[in-house]
């Protein structure tokens, strides 16, 4: 393993009772990278995050964050991690100002490096309008905003975020994403999970798929969606019969189907290198081209792809 | 020294001040033991043993001030027992999870949590005293001003070790179950025995020998004598029997608290370095 891998896992498992929740998962997080986990309902997400984070005990395998070993030297770990739960996880009666202050104390940041953070932090999550608020009268929105505020406050060199953006608006979703750029951007590693694909795509330098606690298949988020290999191409023309008979001979070509935005071609190779040579083709049988759109794969078709369709949070 | 446990602390009191019921609740209880309990009581027990004298010498004391120390030590007996309880919800609501997770030593959560229910203890101990006296009962006959801060400083010291014994064994059966419910049970199911056998409302000399030497190991008997030396003196007559206590006695009684507390916090320490909480 390479040294400037800030987190190493390798053959971890857990069972709760007789119940395998991680099956043998390795993997590594490069330091200063975005790399998010992704996975159905009790794939086994939070188990790890646990697991990484010193809350649960490690069972099988060896993990190292930031250099130190989780079993041997937990507290070690934790000086250097922060962490946004899934759930929210404030005390209703203290105010904004007073869930800041009692986690810096928690860490021993003194005094009055404490005061400028939480004023810097509340800034950035725009909750200074909040600051005397208790945290029960806050919004869903405020709320993981402010935990979020809290899990960067010990400036930790690798940052664990549980689905920080679930149940969010579009706004404040993006503007989470805004302060998770700016944080990775001073050098804070992010571990991130999240159901929202596109999220994931934006964010992510890498991205591990797990299923019924095993990795089912990592990459960068292009490489993820090229492995798939099935950009499609919509093609409206004069004819499509004429058109479909064009194309025949074009080795990359999968199959070719009517549907209602015309003829839906797919490509098992990347789309915009055959492009050009499905216009020619069409074109130089005569027939003309009203309109060409090229869909590559997203993540929720890699998603969907490697874990299936059914539902997990019945049998799971 | 790390002394991250005032942060919990500081946490702890936040909560005390911030619930008004439980504030109020908490500050008025005593008062009322003593109000309607004490003079109910008093009225009653010194009837019946106003006829039995006091030996030559010896201060004879009415009953309200007899009780006023044990009602100190049920009041401190029934808060720290209820002490771990703040601990029981932070658990199940996710919150211990912030602290397990830090840097700060899991021990400091339990002295944090103990020394927050020591402040409590001090505040009602405080209380009945003050209320006590304003309604006549004869703590610290005939002392010196400097006397007084010293057997006050000496009651302090006894609530605080008992409590923090208590507070402790709270926590740590907070962090072992699941339901508030469920420490309510064991609190009561506890609670009644050791607060009636016990020297706290009358005294032991005419238990049956059995109860007696049960009480013997009851840690809130050896609160009590330690009050009542501090309050009362080491010689004095109340319900029909005459107290005497040399210095050696209250040395002992203590020990047994500090022992207790010994105990306590080692059962305590092992659970929290051991607790999984997700
Ligand atoms: N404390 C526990 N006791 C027993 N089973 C548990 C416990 N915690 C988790 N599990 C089980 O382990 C599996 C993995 O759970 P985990 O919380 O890691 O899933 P996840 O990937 O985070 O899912 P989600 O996307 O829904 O948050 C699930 O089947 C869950 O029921
Ligand atoms: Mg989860």
């Amino acid at each position: 393993m390479g040294g400037d891998d800030i987190i190493e896992v390798r053959d971890l498992e857990h069972a709760f009772g007789n119940f395998a929740a991680v099956r043998g998962i390795s993997f590594t997080v490069k330091n200063g990278e975005i790399f998010s986990f992704l996975g159905p309902n009790g794939a086994g997400k939070s188990t790890t995050i646990n697991i990484l984070t010193t809350l649960l005990p490690l069972q099988k395998g060896t993990v190292r964050v930031a250099g130190y070993d989780v079993a041997r030297e937990p507290a070690k770990v934790r000086e250097t991690i922060g962490i946004v739960f899934q759930e929210d996880v404030l005390d209703r009666d203290l105010t904004v100002r007073e869930t800041m202050e009692f986690h810096g104390r928690l860490y021993g940041i003194p005094r009055e490096e404490r005061r400028r953070r939480i004023d810097d932090l509340l800034g950035i999550v725009e909750l200074e309008s909040k600051r005397d608020e208790r945290t029960k009268n806050l919004s869903g929105g405020m709320k993981r905003r402010l935990q979020i505020a809290r899990g960067l406050m010990t400036q930790p060199e690798v940052l664990f975020l549980d689905e920080p953006t679930q149940g969010l608006d579009p706004q404040t979703r993006m503007r989470i994403w805004d302060y998770i750029r700016q944080v990775n951007a001073t050098g804070t590693t992010i571990f991130l999970t999240t159901h929202y694909m596109e999220e994931a795509d934006m964010l992510s330098d890498r991205i591990s798929i797990i299923d019924h606690g095993r990795i089912v298949v990592s990459g960068t988020p292009a490489e993820l969606k090229d492995a798939l290999g099935e950009d499609v191409v919509y093609l409206e023309t004069e004819d499509d019969e004429k058109a479909r008979d064009a194309l025949s001979g074009i080795e990359e070509i999968r199959s070719v189907t009517e549907s209602p935005r015309g003829l839906s071609v797919t490509i098992s190779a990347d789309g915009s290198h055959c492009l050009p040579r499905i216009i020619e083709r069409v074109r130089g049988a005569g027939i003309a081209i009203s309109n060409v759109n090229l869909k590559k794969p997203t993540m929720d078709d890699v998603f969907v792809h490697y874990t299936g369709s059914e539902l997990r949070d019945a049998g799971a | 020294m790390a002394w991250e446990f005032l942060t919990v602390y500081w946490r702890e009191m936040i909560r005390f001040v911030r619930f008004r019921t439980q504030l109020f609740s908490s500050l008025l209880q005593p008062a009322l033991w003593m109000a309607f309990f004490g003079i109910a009581m008093s009225s009653n027990f010194d009837r019946f043993t106003s006829s039995i004298p006091a030996p030559a010498g010896v201060v004879p004391l009415d009953y309200l001030t007899f009780m006023a120390a044990g009602v100190i030590a049920m009041t401190t007996l029934f808060t720290s027992l209820f002490g771990g309880m703040s601990l029981l919800f932070d658990k199940n609501w996710g919150l211990m999870r912030e602290m397990l997770a830090s840097p700060m030593p899991r021990t400091h959560i339990m002295l944090g949590v103990s020394l927050s229910g020591m402040t409590k203890s001090f505040i009602q101990a405080s209380i009945i005293m003050a209320f006590g006296l304003l309604l006549g009962v004869q703590f610290f006959p005939g002392y010196s001003a400097a006397r007084i801060a010293l057997s006050i400083l000496g009651i302090f010291v006894f609530v605080g070790v008992f409590s923090l014994g208590f507070l402790l064994f709270s926590s740590t059966i907070s962090m072992r179950l699941e339901s508030p419910e469920g420490l309510q049970g064991i609190i009561t199911l506890l609670t009644l025995p050791l607060f009636f056998v016990s020297n706290a409302l009358y005294p032991i000399q005419a238990f049956p020998p059995f109860l007696q030497t049960l009480s013997i190991f009851n840690p809130l008997t050896h609160l009590v004598n330690g009050i009542r030396y501090f309050a009362l003196g080491g010689d004095f007559f109340a319900v029909g029997a005459r107290y005497t206590s040399t210095t050696a006695d209250v040395l002992g009684s203590f020990a047994y608290l500090v022992i207790f507390a010994a105990v306590m916090y080692l059962l305590a320490r092992r659970t929290f370095e051991r607790a999984v909480v997700t």
